[in-house]
């Protein structure tokens, strides 16, 4: 690793004044990070450390509202009977994640703001990887495990374990800057990068995630997660769904796909399906068509669609309690 | 946890917090991401950026105080190596995906190559040295002497240590357990076989954690 320099504030407002200033970077559980670091990818002046400021750790649990602090390690959140008895789904994307050494290391706003895996981008070509000549490295390339909803140039796929279902039960993330708080759905952290350089969350300098918030009461939600190996790597897809209504009858359902897109990606159209209908084999295989319905997959990721639709009907499946 | 204690292992005051773990999950909910919190968050001197250079920073190594002066970017794996001469743990993939530089921080499993010694000053740090030694054995490496739990023996260090990791957490854990709680570790030998023996020996009351 090159040479920086290191600050340990005590206060989210000293994290954000320190990283305002250019050439600095939060560290949480820094399994990401240091990994980038490593291998020159990323470059910083200067780390700092959220490990001991204050507020930034823990979970609540109060009226049906879960909070839970962005430096909360994935390990605490799965201990925690409360929150995982409030939000089951969660067992599942936290079981999903590498190891448990990553898992004891790993935060909650690491796992939410982690550097997408995309190999072109880990070798330092960059997240929209484009050659000398403008044309795109992934499309010409290996990209087996990239985007099936590519955004623009954008083709690699958010790696988050915790977004889809955030997103799917319509999380808010907190976020804290120079100008103050402010909120925002977990959805509108990310965004698909148009230049090369940009990054593909939408934090402002200084800004730092200190936790996100979701109403986890009167929805029944599931996770699903199609995967090449059980430990040390990331799900191939994954799919999080989020139901409301009472008996058979779905209100309203949100679904939700991970690894397969920039950005965790809402399959409006597949939840609208849904609306107000009952959830039957029929009903979910055609939300499931709806939901890879524009796919535009690559020369090697073709089967990716089939893992989404699959991934979807899963979950559907698991959040009713029904066998499909 | 206090955050005093979280900065004073920059101010050089040793402590052992085991079972910090535990209690932050509860002990620090209350004020979580609320206007009290934002309110004591006030203050907003910048702390001191140190480093690039050494930094001078105190932890406690197989229950030895240790103090030395390290770069930032130097992380725990290469600074229990290369400076404190702790070698148990094995530098392989320095990425977080093979479980050699496994050891205990706080009583957690972790991937001491993935964490910045600077991150642990304050903190114990437990390498497989300080689970037993050759005359002295912990249960979990007698039982890998036993079940012939090793061959070429890079990996046996962190796997060791997130045996005994494991054992603590389920001390006689089901199937599915044993793989969630060995799956952060590789064996390019394939010991596998030896490995789980030990691990379903303890179920047998043969072999404990911690």
């Amino acid at each position: 690793m090159r040479p920086f320099g290191y600050a340990a504030p005590a206060t989210v407002d000293q994290a954000v004044g320190l990283l305002e200033a250019e050439g600095s970077e939060a560290l949480a559980g820094g399994t990401d990070l240091l990994s980038l670091l490593k291998d020159d990818v990323e470059r910083v002046e200067r780390l700092v450390a959220l490990g001991g400021v204050t507020g930034l750790s823990g979970i609540e649990l109060a009226g049906g509202m879960l909070r839970i602090g962005a430096m909360t390690t994935l390990q605490e959140l799965r201990d925690h009977d409360d929150a995982i008895a409030a939000l089951p789904a969660l067992s599942v994307a936290i079981d999903g994640v590498a190891s448990p050494q990553l898992r004891a290391m790993g935060t909650v706003g690491g796992d939410l703001l982690q550097r997408p895996r995309c190999w072109y981008y880990r070798r330092g070509f960059g997240l929209l990887a484009l050659a000398a000549d403008g044309r795109s490295m992934v499309t010409a390339g290996d990209n087996r495990y990239h985007a099936i909803f590519p955004e623009g140039e954008a083709r690699f796929v958010n790696p988050s374990s915790l977004a889809p279902l955030l997103v799917a039960v319509g999380a808010e993330a907190v976020v804290r800057g120079p100008a103050g708080e402010r909120r925002q759905p977990v959805e509108a952290l990310y965004r698909a990068p148009e230049v090369d350089g940009e990054r593909e969350n939408t934090l402002a300098p200084g800004e730092l995630l200190v936790g996100v918030e979701a109403n986890v009461e009167g929805s029944r939600s599931a996770v699903y997660e199609v995967r090449q190996r059980r430990a040390l790597d990331w799900p191939l897809m994954a799919a999080a769904v989020s139901l409301t209504g009472s008996g058979a009858r779905t209100e309203r359902a949100r679904i939700v796909l991970g690894h397969a897109a920039p950005v965790p990606h809402v399959a409006t159209a597949a939840g609208d399906l849904l609306a107000g209908q009952e959830l039957t084999p029929e009903t979910v295989a055609a939300a499931a068509d709806a939901a890879v319905e524009g796919a535009r997959p690559m020369s090697g990721n073709r089967y990716k669609v089939q893992l989404a639709r699959t991934a979807v009907r899963r979950a559907l499946g698991r959040a009713a309690g029904m066998e499909i | 946890m206090t955050d005093d204690a979280k900065r004073s292992g920059l101010s050089r005051r040793s402590f052992l917090r085991s079972g910090a773990a535990g209690a932050l999950s509860g002990g620090l909910a209350a004020g979580l991401l609320t206007e009290e919190a934002a309110g004591a968050a006030a203050d907003t001197d910048a702390p001191k950026t140190v480093g690039p250079g050494p930094v001078e920073i105190e932890l406690e190594v197989n229950g030895v105080t240790r103090r030395l002066a390290v770069e930032p970017r130097v992380t725990l794996l290469d600074g229990l190596r290369d400076r404190l001469d702790v070698t148990g743990p094995k530098r392989v993939c320095d990425r977080g995906t093979c479980g050699a530089c496994t050891v205990l921080e706080e009583g957690r499993p972790i991937y001491a190559c993935s964490r910045l010694m600077i991150e642990s000053a304050g903190r114990s740090v437990t390498t497989v040295e300080g689970l037993g030694s050759p005359d002295a054995m912990h249960d979990v490496q007698q039982a890998f002497v036993e079940n012939d739990a090793q061959q070429c023996g890079y990996c046996t260090p962190g796997f060791v240590v997130a045996t005994a990791a494991l054992l603590a957490r389920h001390p006689a854990p089901s199937e599915q357990e044993i793989e969630a709680g060995l799956g952060g570790n590789l064996c390019r030998c394939g010991t596998y076989k030896g490995i789980r023996a030990v691990v379903e020996g303890a179920g047998g009351g043969g072999v404990s954690g911690g």
